[in-house]
């Protein structure tokens, strides 16, 4: 069964599927809608089918695929995937079909084409897939690029207020980060001997001052991508602008390719260079953690407010990742999968608010628990699976990456412990001023305030919240995955994890 | 008396290039006898079928490494291959001057010597056939382009020089309307392109003189003697370094390089827009041509020399290209800014000392060149009563209008801005790749960081086309005749095709780059 080609069938799958729907006529929405879900659902159930065929405990990387396709560069259609990758993916496969549902109608509004928004997704899908199953650094770099066409213009042509200005901030910011990468990308193609291959490009000595610029090139893009502070600022401007579902997508999946990139690129290509660079990754980690929560408990408006929220996990991440220990290397990972399921649920409840009262301002709420008690529950418990409440999934990852800190470093780790603190500043905080106290009376005379979830948005809301409660109590599945493949990070490195350890990371769980 | 000893002629080898001057010739002979209604079919005909017979003659000698009529003229890889590619590309911008039903007659004066804005011009603008002459124009510029980067001597090279410039100067003057802009255009590039040859031949002279300094050699312009005076000449260096500097400047004239670049958008957007098109496609070409051939072949062991120069040159002209395209209102002048710009990212690959520095370079030019010919079609199909619609403000929420047309659009925008799966992406790869194998980081890093720049102004026309709404006086896409979406299919499918499988035009590209000394 492993010798199916998982990964080049999931890449070209989503693409076909957007083919497909984009030739769906105008006139029929509703069919387009049906085929791009059923498609996403058919990749859904691919993945899984990997997922099981996966060997925990296996090769590094498996599902190894390579045909030639360049072949006066040395560029080839490498695909394999490490247990990150692998989580990565299936975490894409589930929000996909997810974030179809909830779109269902969010394309009408906009006097655009209903079957271009959902092909659209497809083709982000495909993009967003290939950037994590490509082990040839060109494959990565173009699917790395490419991924901003179908979500500049899913930002550009149905988001909300301001949309021009922010796709095209998002566009120019990526392709920024892209092009030093692609200096960069050039660079270690000389160096490395005219080949894009990762595991050739692994073995490769470089020169420490040539090393430190490659690994600027590379982690400058990760982090505009990511996106760590200061190179953040993109992201409120396109979160906030974007249709809930493309929002979730952005910050639950493509955010990812960032932190993705610096642990599959920058550190074991660059070791040296990664370490020397730590302190000031660290400072950056912390600086998001803090300055983005503080943005965050400000924000006015609900989408921007979840877009600072996530900057400043992704500060969590970033000091999990560049900690260099396994412990807080598997809760980075397994931050990126927790953060993609309740930031995403968090982004989609608040598309859902959104389109019922037709504003994003938390001042336009007010009490609304008391219209939609189902809706305000649901993002009740999205708020508290962001600010990482034990029993949530996002809790596992905090503590494991605070506790793998702590161990080498523990100014770090207590500056970051701060930022569980202001988490439950601006989530509690939102919460209480949308969905409690006194009812707002304008928000009675709007019509969408007095439906609360219909079948469809139950659908949405229930596998996320089912995965977040089962992830916090029983996260082995996915560690098991996971970590292997940080521990042959962290050896490419070169780093060991300190001597009194302080347990096995299922112990460190519980 | 001396016998006096012709030089043998390898005809074959030279038919490309005679076969569009005789062509040429023809068309002359045409425009006397064959009845006027006759003459757009037959010229054009005549035109096609001489690019035609030129390309096959091209393909034929594919194998040939020779220097032929007493060392003039080198037919070599790089001959060969640009040749080929100055042909395809001829044959598309041939394509949309070709166009008669965009626009009534045609996007050519009826009779040039009409004074502008008179009321025969008003008549003639009204819909009267163009004149024919442009393609006996196009056809001697074509062949003087073949022999321009065929030519092994700095003496043929000035001559194939002036017989592509000198009909080129006269087709930017034929627009059908905003006639006083179109001859504003022509004058200055006359004027200009006068001067540029005048630096050039001056250059010619001191190398002349340059190599006179060979113990026991006698002096000459050809390449294998500059090649040995510049290793053993005892004469001064000055005088190569002048020489060089003044050849230099007529050659980057034509290649639109900083700060020789000034003339470039006034008349791209003053020259009817398919002639744009083709200067922008072909010229490049040429110019880049004998550009690779001049600093490969006569003057590679000087390279310690120019190469910080030219490098500063390139990033010059990167540099004045993307900043100053950021500025643009109007698309045809956009369009010549990116166009310089696009001259600096080929010099960086004609700076790279390799051979896939050169393969590299030639990939870029037939890449770039599909694209702009693309970019340019396009331009002359969003039009309204006055003619095309250039400013950009027109362009607003043609998305919304023509969605095809604005789909193909942006997607040539992608492919300048250098967005993977296109040919754009590809070709910079192919000539910053070798640059930096070659050393030459710094320019690479100038071209990365002055690509950013450009991306924004391209973006800027995407979301004037897709992001804005119609405004009252949003122009309708013409639809195009057989000729231009011929022309706009194959510059589209080109840039998708090399961009996703660039391999076997990089194959023959590596194949063909070695010079014959």
């Amino acid at each position: 069964m492993s010798d199916f080609p998982f990964l080049s069938v999931l890449t070209v799958a989503p693409l076909v599927g957007a083919l497909v729907v984009a030739l769906v006529p105008r006139s029929r929405p509703e069919l387009a809608k049906q085929v791009a879900l059923g498609w996403s659902l058919l990749v859904l159930a691919l993945s899984v089918v990997m997922w099981v065929a996966f060997k925990v405990g296996g090769d590094r990387f498996q599902f190894r695929e390579s045909y030639p396709w360049i072949p006066n560069w040395g560029v080839n259609f490498t695909f394999a995937a490490d247990g990150i990758a692998l989580v990565m993916l299936m975490l894409i496969a589930v929000l996909v079909p997810l974030v179809i549902l909830a779109s269902w109608h969010d394309a009408e509004s906009s006097k655009r084409s209903v079957p271009v928004y959902f092909a659209l997704l497809l083709v982000l899908e495909c993009t967003m897939i290939g950037v994590f199953a490509a082990a040839d650094v060109f494959l990565f770099y173009v699917f790395f690029e490419v991924m901003l066409v179908p979500m500049y213009f899913l930002i550009g042509s149905y988001g909300g207020h301001q949309r021009q200005y922010a796709a095209v901030k998002f566009f120019l910011y990526s392709l920024v980060g892209g092009l030093f990468m692609l200096a960069a990308v050039i660079g270690l193609w000389v160096v490395g001997g005219k080949t894009f291959d990762w595991q050739a490009l692994s073995q490769v000595d470089i020169s420490t001052g040539t090393e430190r610029w490659l690994f600027l090139g590379f982690f400058l893009a990760f982090a505009i991508k990511a996106p760590f502070f200061p190179f953040h600022t993109w992201l409120p401007d396109a979160g906030g602008a974007a249709p809930a579902g493309a929002a979730a997508l952005l910050v639950g999946v493509l955010d990812k390719v960032g932190t993705f990139g610096i642990l599959r690129y920058c550190l074991p290509l660059f070791p040296d260079a990664a370490k020397w660079f730590a302190p000031w990754a660290l400072a950056l980690g912390l600086i998001g953690i803090i300055y983005a929560a503080l943005l965050a408990v400000g924000q006015n408006d609900l989408k921007r407010l979840v877009s600072y929220t996530s900057i400043a996990h992704f500060g969590f991440i970033g000091v999990g990742i560049f900690a260099f220990t396994t412990q807080a290397g598997t809760g980075a990972v397994l931050y990126m999968v927790n953060h993609g399921l309740a930031t995403g649920l968090l982004f989609l409840v608040v598309g859902m608010f959104v389109a019922r009262r037709g504003s994003a301002l938390v001042s336009d709420f007010g009490g609304a628990g008391k219209l939609v008690p189902l809706l305000a529950g649901v993002l009740f418990f999205a708020g508290l699976a962001s600010l990482a409440l034990p029993g949530t999934a996002p809790f596992v990852s905090e503590f494991l990456v605070l506790i793998g800190t702590f161990t080498v470093n523990k100014p770090v780790a207590v500056i970051a412990t701060l930022g569980i603190i202001l988490a439950a500043a601006y989530v509690l905080w939102m919460v209480q001023r949308t969905t409690q106290g006194t009812l707002n009376p304008a928000l009675t005379e709007v019509d969408g305030m007095r439906r609360d979830l219909n079948l469809r948005e139950k659908v949405v809301v229930a596998p996320l919240i089912a995965l977040i409660v089962l992830l916090g109590f029983y996260p082995k599945p996915v560690t098991d995955v996971i970590n292997p493949a940080i521990q042959a990070t962290m050896q490419d490195v070169g780093s060991t994890d300190p001597a009194p350890s302080v347990g096995t990371v299922q112990e460190a769980a519980k | 008396m001396n016998e006096l000893k012709l030089p043998s002629i390898d005809y074959a080898a030279l038919a490309p290039s005679l076969i569009m001057l005789g062509a040429a010739l023809l068309g002359v002979l045409v425009e006397a006898f064959v009845p006027r209604r006759l003459r757009h079919l037959v010229q054009l005909s005549l035109a096609l079928l001489a690019v035609l017979g030129a390309l096959t003659m091209v393909v034929l000698n594919a194998d040939d490494r020779l220097i032929t009529i007493g060392g003039a003229i080198a037919v070599d890889g790089p001959t060969l291959f640009l040749q080929g590619a100055i042909l395809v590309l001829a044959a598309m911008a041939l394509l949309l001057i070709g166009e008669r039903s965009v626009e009534r007659g045609g996007a050519f004066v009826a009779q040039a010597a009409f004074p502008a804005e008179s009321a025969d011009d008003r008549r003639q603008a009204e819909g009267v056939n163009g004149a024919t002459e442009v393609y006996p124009l196009t056809t001697f510029a074509i062949g003087g382009m073949l022999i321009f980067v065929a030519a092994n001597d700095l003496l043929t090279m000035f001559i194939a020089l002036e017989v592509f410039s000198l009909p080129l100067y006269l087709l930017c003057a034929l627009a059908r309307r905003r006639r006083l802009l179109s001859q504003e255009a022509a004058l200055k590039y006359f004027m200009l392109g006068a001067y540029a040859s005048a630096f050039f031949l001056f250059g010619v002279a001191l190398v002349y003189g340059f190599t006179a300094g060979i113990p026991n050699g006698s002096a000459g312009v050809d390449f294998a003697t500059v090649n040995a005076a510049v290793a053993e000449s005892t004469a001064s260096p000055l005088l190569l370094f002048a020489g060089m500097a003044l050849l230099s400047i007529g050659l980057l004239f034509k290649a639109a390089a900083a700060p020789f670049h000034v003339w470039t958008p006034d008349v791209y957007q003053g020259a009817p827009t398919p002639i744009t098109g083709f200067m922008a496609a072909c010229t490049k070409v040429a110019a880049f041509g004998a550009l690779l051939r001049v600093f490969h072949v006569a003057f590679d062991g000087a390279r310690w020399d120019f190469t910080p120069v030219l490098g500063a040159v390139a990033v010059l002209t990167m540099l004045v290209g993307a900043v100053l395209a950021v500025t643009q209102t109007d698309i045809k002048r956009l369009l010549a800014y990116s166009s310089i710009a696009n001259a600096g990212y080929l010099l960086v690959g004609v700076l790279a000392p390799s051979r896939d520095g050169l393969s590299g370079t030639m990939f870029y030019l037939v890449a770039y060149g599909f694209s702009v010919l693309a970019a340019f079609a396009v331009v002359t199909l969003v039009r309204d009563a006055d003619g095309e619609a250039t400013h950009l403000s027109r362009w607003a929420g043609l998305g919304k209008r023509s969605p095809f047309y604005a789909g193909v659009f942006t997607f040539i925008l992608l492919a300048f801005a250098g967005i993977p799966l296109t040919s754009g992406f590809t070709s910079k790869f192919a000539v910053f790749g070798p640059a930096l194998d070659g050393g030459q980081a710094w320019l690479v890093i100038a071209g990365v960081l002055t690509s950013m720049v450009l991306a924004f102004p391209y973006l800027r026309v995407v979301v004037m086309m897709w992001l804005s709404e119609p405004g009252e006086s949003t122009p309708t896409v013409t639809v195009p005749g057989g000729l231009t979406s011929a022309a706009l299919m194959i510059g589209v499918i080109a840039t998708l095709v090399l961009g996703v499988a660039p391999a076997p035009l990089l194959d023959l590209a590596t194949g063909a780059a070695e010079f014959v000394r």
